[in-house]
């Protein structure tokens, strides 16, 4: 048994935000500067340019990558031998999203009621997705998600002689509809299998994963490679404005699911595509 | 086309503005999204003033993050324009000539730009750090209660766009769809 103090936690995710909405993970950087050095079109390069341009900004001055700071989504994967001491959990998870996102200059936009509307101006409460693990230290991951993006995801129940092609034809129609709302080049999270929320957590958390880094079954990264490829066909391009880096990334994660169905959940990220990781 | 303008807009300039051209705003220009939409929405229903003059000027589509002492302010990049359409007619009916955000407009939106001869820019999104650099002044103006929502007077210089509507209906996103 290890005991760790809730007042680590809050002052973990507090750094986090900061983190994640200053600096995009190193591997995001490279993909974006890649997708910069790879784009045919004039217009594509312009705008790949200024998103480079932008994250050196960020960084340097100290400004948000981009004003939308996003809810912070919170992947909690704690070990079945850590012991939390000082306070509840969720609470201290919260007032470190609340910490983070004043003292990070960070904008405030949850609304405390999805009809009401009021905003309750520190960002909390968060979207906190807790797994129990084995082991004795707690896995934070910290992912501020965007609502342009994640207004143009979708889910799909699937039939299952929908079969692979039609997940495919489930992710282009998600893709194509997005278009330039999505702030492309998008990253594409998706979500094979399970229930109807299991797969959108899939799709979620298949965002955290470093880009360009494929699936381990090769059918499944056989396909992140042939819909990525079929993405930047589209011509949708950088900011939507035609081009060829429409994604730089497609990352699936499948789970098992019931003899009748074939849940499939799309879930889009911009290129501010943030997530920081700390092991505690 | 590289083009430099100044807000608000006058008839001559939006004429001469193209789908495609890469334009640069000086000028002052306001801010408003969701919420206040919808608050200036139903206070022309209720035959109400407006907290801001729309003849000829642009709305830009925008909520910042909050400005670090001594800035003018924080990051401040386009938010998706499509959730204004259903209170945008009503609003160019009345006069505003140019809004600046990201993606698609509806068809009703596209009609009243044409009728009333308006234009559409798309600004970078998610460049938000670097499109508040052509930020030189931010003060809130009316519903201040909105947080980031809030409707705000910006001064601007050679603030960067592309012309994605122009006046005769050319839409650059759907040139790039082809």
């Amino acid at each position: 048994m290890r005991t760790i103090r809730t007042t680590e936690i809050t002052e973990q995710i507090k750094e986090m935000c900061i983190e994640a909405n200053y600096f995009l993970a190193p591997d995001m950087k490279q993909a974006i500067e890649d997708a910069a050095s790879a784009e045919e079109t004039k217009i594509g390069r312009h705008i790949l340019g200024k998103l480079c341009e932008n994250m050196k900004i960020a960084g340097d001055d100290g400004i948000p990558v981009c004003q939308d700071t996003g809810m912070a989504v919170i992947f909690m994967d704690i070990g079945q031998d850590v012991h939390f001491e000082g306070g509840d959990l969720e609470s201290a998870i919260n007032e470190g999203v609340r910490r983070g996102y004043r003292e990070g200059y960070l904008r405030k936009s949850v609304v405390g009621d999805p009809l009401i509307r009021e905003n309750t101006k520190d960002n909390t409460p968060a979207v906190i997705h807790y797994q129990i693990v084995p082991g004795d230290r707690v896995k934070i991951t910290v992912a501020p998600k965007g609502f342009g993006s994640e207004n143009m995801s979708r889910v799909f129940m699937l039939k299952p002689a929908d079969g692979m092609e039609g997940v495919k034809q489930a992710v282009l129609a998600a893709v194509k509809e997005a278009g330039p709302n999505a702030c492309p080049p998008m990253v594409v999270g998706v979500g094979i299998g399970g229930t109807f929320e299991k797969c959108a957590i899939l799709a979620k958390k298949a965002l955290t994963r470093p880009v360009q880094e494929f699936s381990e079954l090769p059918y499944i990264r056989e396909m992140e490679q042939e819909l990525l490829e079929k993405i930047n066909q589209t011509g949708i391009g950088p900011g939507g404005l035609g081009g060829n880096a429409t994604a730089l990334a497609v990352h699936i994660d499948t789970y098992p699911t019931h003899i009748a169905g074939l849940p499939v959940a799309v879930n889009i990220c911009c290129h501010v595509n943030r997530h920081a990781m700390r092991v505690v | 086309m590289e083009k430099y303008i100044q807000a608000p807009l006058d008839e001559e300039t939006i004429k001469d503005l193209r789908a495609g051209d890469f334009v640069y705003i000086t000028g002052t220009i306001y801010t408003a999204r969701d919420a206040a939409h919808k608050r200036m929405s139903e206070a022309l229903v209720a035959g109400g003033a407006l907290p801001i003059e729309l003849r000829n000027n642009i709305i830009y589509y925008m909520g910042p993050s909050p400005a670090r002492e001594g800035r003018a302010i924080g990051s401040a990049g386009p938010t998706t324009s499509g959730r204004m359409d259903r209170y945008t007619p009503a609003l160019l009916d009345i006069g505003l000539k140019g809004m600046i955000g990201k993606g698609k407009r509806s068809g009703e939106v596209k009609e009243a730009m044409v009728r009333n001869g308006c234009v559409y820019f798309a600004a970078i999104g998610g460049a938000g750090a670097l499109l508040s650099k052509a930020i030189k002044k931010s003060e809130v103006i009316a519903y201040e209660d909105l947080g980031t929502e809030a409707v705000r007077r910006l001064e601007v210089k050679d603030f960067p766009v592309i012309v994605v509507m122009d006046a005769d209906g050319n839409d650059l996103y759907e040139r790039a769809a082809e």
